[in-house]
């Protein structure tokens, strides 16, 4: 079902099929209006903006240095679901995901310093999202979206390749710097062949954000300790090695649900279905009715 | 103050993030995402 979902998502917020076939981008008004996934502005179907290009794009501005619009939009959506969006709606995320869906001989869960390595995406919000594109101006006062610029592979994959393939004048003008993002595209995918979503743990500044508002959330993960048998069934459903028994609202958390599916006992369930099972006023799925 | 706050930080949290979207559009920042994502970004395309 969740494949759907991001499927659906996808196609629904990228659904300018024109600019695929032109080579060029949409440019009607709901392009002002952010999407909670990271998908980018230039991709040749997107009908909305991309969060973390727009909020580079107000703090690289001139006449702004703080990007109310943009943080109150991130604010809004993590508060409602927090990482759910990297789990269900985000477009490069389910690119991942397909990835990680193709047999391969060894799928690891954590690689060698997994810990460290997950503090690189704070570092890419704090310093390619907000302080280069805010301290590192040219003479008029403007800055570059640095993330977009040197990182971002879900630009390259959604944007670059399309438009470069439908698009001469562009393809003409690629150089280094599409030659350095493709390298980077292509290590994220082939990382996701050996494990999950390894741009959403390491690198993606957007998930640092919505990780923040994990453990505030509305949609959060509940775990009743009187109906959990320790059996360990959710900490070995989850792919991004997340220690579900202890920490159910980690910030790393994408919200994908295997735990919550993978639970016997019905123990471990979601604000969601607790709402939706208290208004039909059935019982939260895959917990025994006798249990309340 | 602070239970509260701890109680009902996803309506505050949703709370600020609706008055920042009013503050941010009320100043014009809607412009300047739209003069950025209507052109094609050279920059997420990986021309520079």
């Amino acid at each position: 079902m969740r494949t759907g979902v991001q499927a659906a998502f996808t196609a629904l917020s990228n659904g300018y099929l024109t600019g695929f076939l032109q080579g060029k981008i949409y440019t009607g008004p709901t392009k002002a209006v952010c999407l909670p996934g990271l998908n980018c502005y230039s991709c040749p179907g997107a009908l909305g903006s991309c969060p973390i290009g727009s909020l580079q794009a107000v703090l690289s501005s001139r006449q702004f240095s703080v990007s109310f619009y943009v943080l109150g939009f991130l604010m809004a959506v993590g508060a409602l679901w927090g990482r759910f969006v990297c789990g269900w709606l985000c477009p490069f995320g389910l690119v991942q995901d397909l990835i990680y869906k193709i047999p391969f001989p060894k799928k690891v869960k954590k690689i060698p310093a997994d810990r460290y390595l997950k503090g690189f995406k704070y570092v890419m919000l704090a310093v390619f999202v907000i302080l280069l594109p805010l301290f590192a101006v040219d003479i008029t006062g403007m800055g570059d979206p640095w993330f977009c610029k040197y990182v971002c592979p879900s630009g390259t994959l959604m944007a670059g390749l399309p438009l470069l393939a439908a698009n001469v004048a562009l393809r003409s003008a690629a150089g280094w710097l599409f030659a350095w993002k493709s390298v980077i595209l292509a290590a994220i995918l082939f990382l996701s062949l050996l494990i999950c979503r390894p741009f959403c743990r390491y690198l993606c500044p957007l998930g640092a954000l919505y990780g923040f508002m994990n453990k505030a959330s509305f949609y959060r993960l509940v775990l009743e300790e009187d109906l959990c048998i320790h059996c360990g069934k959710c900490e070995e459903a989850c792919d991004l090695g997340i220690p579900v028994l202890t920490n159910q609202n980690s910030m790393e958390c994408i919200r994908c649900g295997d735990c919550k599916n993978a639970c016997p006992t019905g123990a471990l369930h979601s604000t969601l279905d607790r709402l939706s099972a208290h208004k039909t006023g059935t019982g939260i799925p895959g917990r025994p009715s006798s249990s309340k | 103050m602070a239970t509260l706050c701890k109680k009902y930080k996803a309506p505050l949290l949703l709370g600020a993030g609706i008055l920042f979207l009013g503050i941010g559009a009320f100043r014009g920042e809607i412009v300047v995402v739209l003069q950025k994502a209507v052109i094609i970004c050279l920059e997420c395309v990986g021309i520079g």
